[in-house]
């Protein structure tokens, strides 16, 4: 009994967190916020991996829904008046709508064809938040986003995101073992046949777009507590493209996959272009290794890895 | 023809010529993109990174030789060369192993090639902004419609557009080449079987449409501060280019460029603060009445 419990999963999750609460006790500062923004960037590539990897939805500008989410938290914190509590709802469910408009624009194309529009319909998003000066501060963003007390100190907006993260991770993982993830990994792995057995792939693909656009969203509202601004490059498609990038990197198949991909790429990104100014030569090069030589990922390899060695057993 | 100025006025005439000269340089690269993807399925993003360093190479080249204007004449040669160089190397080192993977692995491909490009780039040039001289012959304005200027270098470019859309034209469908890569498009594994090098025919289109990317970039530098990041907004236009117009299609491409390069021009006139959402909201429009693009795609 006590041993199935030290194997499982939950075991490990609470472990997990534990390690996660307790580490604002022993570093300092730069490393709270570090895993705080990694956090975050884990959420977004996971709920962008909950529509591509587990759905086969080629959602190529994810980072759109990251920064509305981010939008729309400031923005209704700033000008609205009401409470602040108020806009971290409010930017995710911007950015779930946002992701049942462009979905339900986009659903009729297949594969690339759908990429491809996503990518310009999220580039249009960009061009706007870029130009409204009057309301979104245009290129120069928005800075000193005003914070409730609780979650203004860095360690209070690292347990914020930690609460939150670990939540919406949870809520994310529930529903793809509910029977709506088996239908939506029914329609990635065949269309056809999901079709024909009666599924609504239509339907099931449009709320699971919506879904990831809202904890994208939530991901953008994190953003704002951890870095108090919003800048329209959080939705520029280059950034969409790390986030497949990291998706790819942890492995698409598992579910930590792109938290691992994620820390990998954030924490790279943080000590490299310290070093270099030639950081996006290095992930270039990773990049292709990865493409190479792991096609599925770090936890892919270790998961094929670990189950090798058991048969060998 | 006075009561037809009477009607346009001249600001919106002018300013479709700068649209149309801006076709030009979308035209041309993005067909590059379209020759790719339409026989080769590569989404390729480093294409942008190769109009990057065309205008570059265009600098290079022209400050190689003197700074003069003939120095641009050269670059115009030797530019497109270089990068077809370049992309020779990547297509044989990297591209040739992977035709048979899926698009969303060579789109990521692509995308850290073009990061490693953007990054040779600053690494060779700097990051300073650069500017590459207009040639002599094309120095100056002429006066339109009522005094305003417009640069003769524009009208060099509204010459070019349409040299290389029949030149492109010219070679898919006159030349051996051509016709196997539109059969290879079609079916590979049937041109294979026939005993044609598929993997050759590959490495040749991606190459022309990569220089057709340098040869964009070379042209536009005259126009443009060449610096880094020019690349970034022109390979997302570009696609949308080839999306709207048809996969594969090389009139698609130039019928999408016109779209795009107009709208984005006029869009400036009628709504300063906006004028760049127009091309996107075509882009919108034009895929939600025809999914697959205005023409026929390869695929």
């Amino acid at each position: 009994m006590t041993g199935s419990f030290f194997r499982s999963r939950s075991a490990w999750a609470i472990a997990g967190l534990i390690v996660l609460f307790l580490f604002p006790v022993f570093f300092d500062r730069f490393y709270v916020y570090l895993t705080a923004i990694i956090l975050l960037t884990g959420l977004c590539a996971t709920s962008l991996n909950f529509v591509l990897g587990y759905g086969g939805v080629f959602q190529f500008h994810h980072a759109v829904f990251y920064g509305v989410g981010a939008y729309g938290t400031a923005l209704m914190i700033l000008k609205s008046g009401l409470s602040p509590w108020l806009g971290f709802i409010v930017g995710p469910v911007v950015a779930a709508v946002l992701g049942l408009i462009i979905g339900l624009i986009c659903i009729r194309l297949s594969k690339l064809y759908f990429g491809m529009l996503q990518i310009s319909l999220g580039s249009l998003v960009w061009a706007i938040v870029y130009r409204w000066y009057s309301f979104t501060g245009g290129d120069d963003g928005i800075h000193g986003v005003p914070l409730p007390d609780i979650i203004s100190s860095p360690n209070g907006a690292y347990y914020f995101t930690l609460i939150v993260t670990s939540a919406s991770m949870f809520v994310l993982y529930r529903m793809l073992k509910s029977p709506f993830g088996s239908a939506l990994q029914g329609i990635r792995d065949n269309p056809v046949r999901s079709e024909m057995i009666g599924v609504n792939v239509r339907l099931q693909q449009l709320l699971a777009l919506t879904i990831a656009g809202f904890f994208g969203g939530v991901a953008g509202a994190l953003f704002v507590v951890v870095d108090n601004t919003v800048f329209p490059d959080m939705m520029f498609w280059t950034l969409s493209m790390e986030l497949v990038i990291m998706c790819l990197l942890g492995g698409w198949l598992s579910y930590l996959g792109p938290m691992v991909g994620a820390a990998v790429i954030v924490l790279l990104r943080t000590y490299v272009s310290g070093i270099t100014v030639y950081w996006a030569l290095v992930l270039g090069i990773i990049m292709m290794l990865v493409i190479f030589f792991l096609p599925n990922g770090v936890l892919g390899y270790l998961d094929r890895f670990l189950k090798k060695k058991a048969r060998a057993r | 023809m006075e009561n037809l100025f009477g009607f346009i006025s001249p600001g919106i005439l002018s300013q479709i010529l700068v649209g149309l000269s801006r076709t030009v340089i979308l035209f041309i690269v993005s067909s590059g993109l379209s020759l790719i993807l339409g026989v080769l399925r590569i989404p390729n993003v480093a294409h942008g990174s190769l109009y990057m360093i065309g205008a570059f190479m265009a600098y290079s080249v022209s400050h190689l030789f003197g700074g003069g204007t003939a120095g641009f004449w050269i670059a115009l040669i030797l530019a497109p060369l270089g990068v077809a160089a370049l992309s020779f190397l990547a297509e044989r080192s990297l591209f040739q192993f992977l035709y048979e993977r899926e698009h969303l692995m060579l789109l990521l491909l692509t995308f850290a090639l073009s990061l490693v490009f953007g990054d040779l780039v600053k690494l060779v040039w700097g990051a300073e902004y650069r500017s590459v001289p207009v040639p002599f012959i094309f120095q100056g304005y002429i006066n339109l419609f009522g005094g305003l200027p417009f640069p003769i270098y524009s009208f060099f470019l509204l010459i070019m557009g349409p040299v290389i859309a029949i030149l492109l034209w010219l070679l898919t469908n006159k030349t051996k080449i051509g016709k196997i890569s539109r059969a290879a498009a079609v079916d590979r594994e049937m041109v294979g079987a026939v005993g044609i090098n598929v993997s050759w025919v590959f490495g040749i289109v991606f190459i022309i449409g990569c220089s057709l990317a340098g040869l964009g970039g070379v042209l536009v530098a005259p126009t443009v501060s060449v610096t880094l990041g020019m690349d970034h907004t022109l390979i997302m236009e570009a696609f949308l280019i080839v999306i709207m117009g048809g996969l594969g299609n090389v009139w698609g491409a130039l019928l999408g460029a016109l779209i795009f390069g107009l709208t984005q021009s006029l869009g400036i006139l009628i709504w300063p603060q906006f004028g760049i959402v127009f091309p996107y909201l075509a882009v919108v429009v034009v895929l939600i009445f025809r999914p697959t693009g205005i023409l026929r795609s390869t695929w």
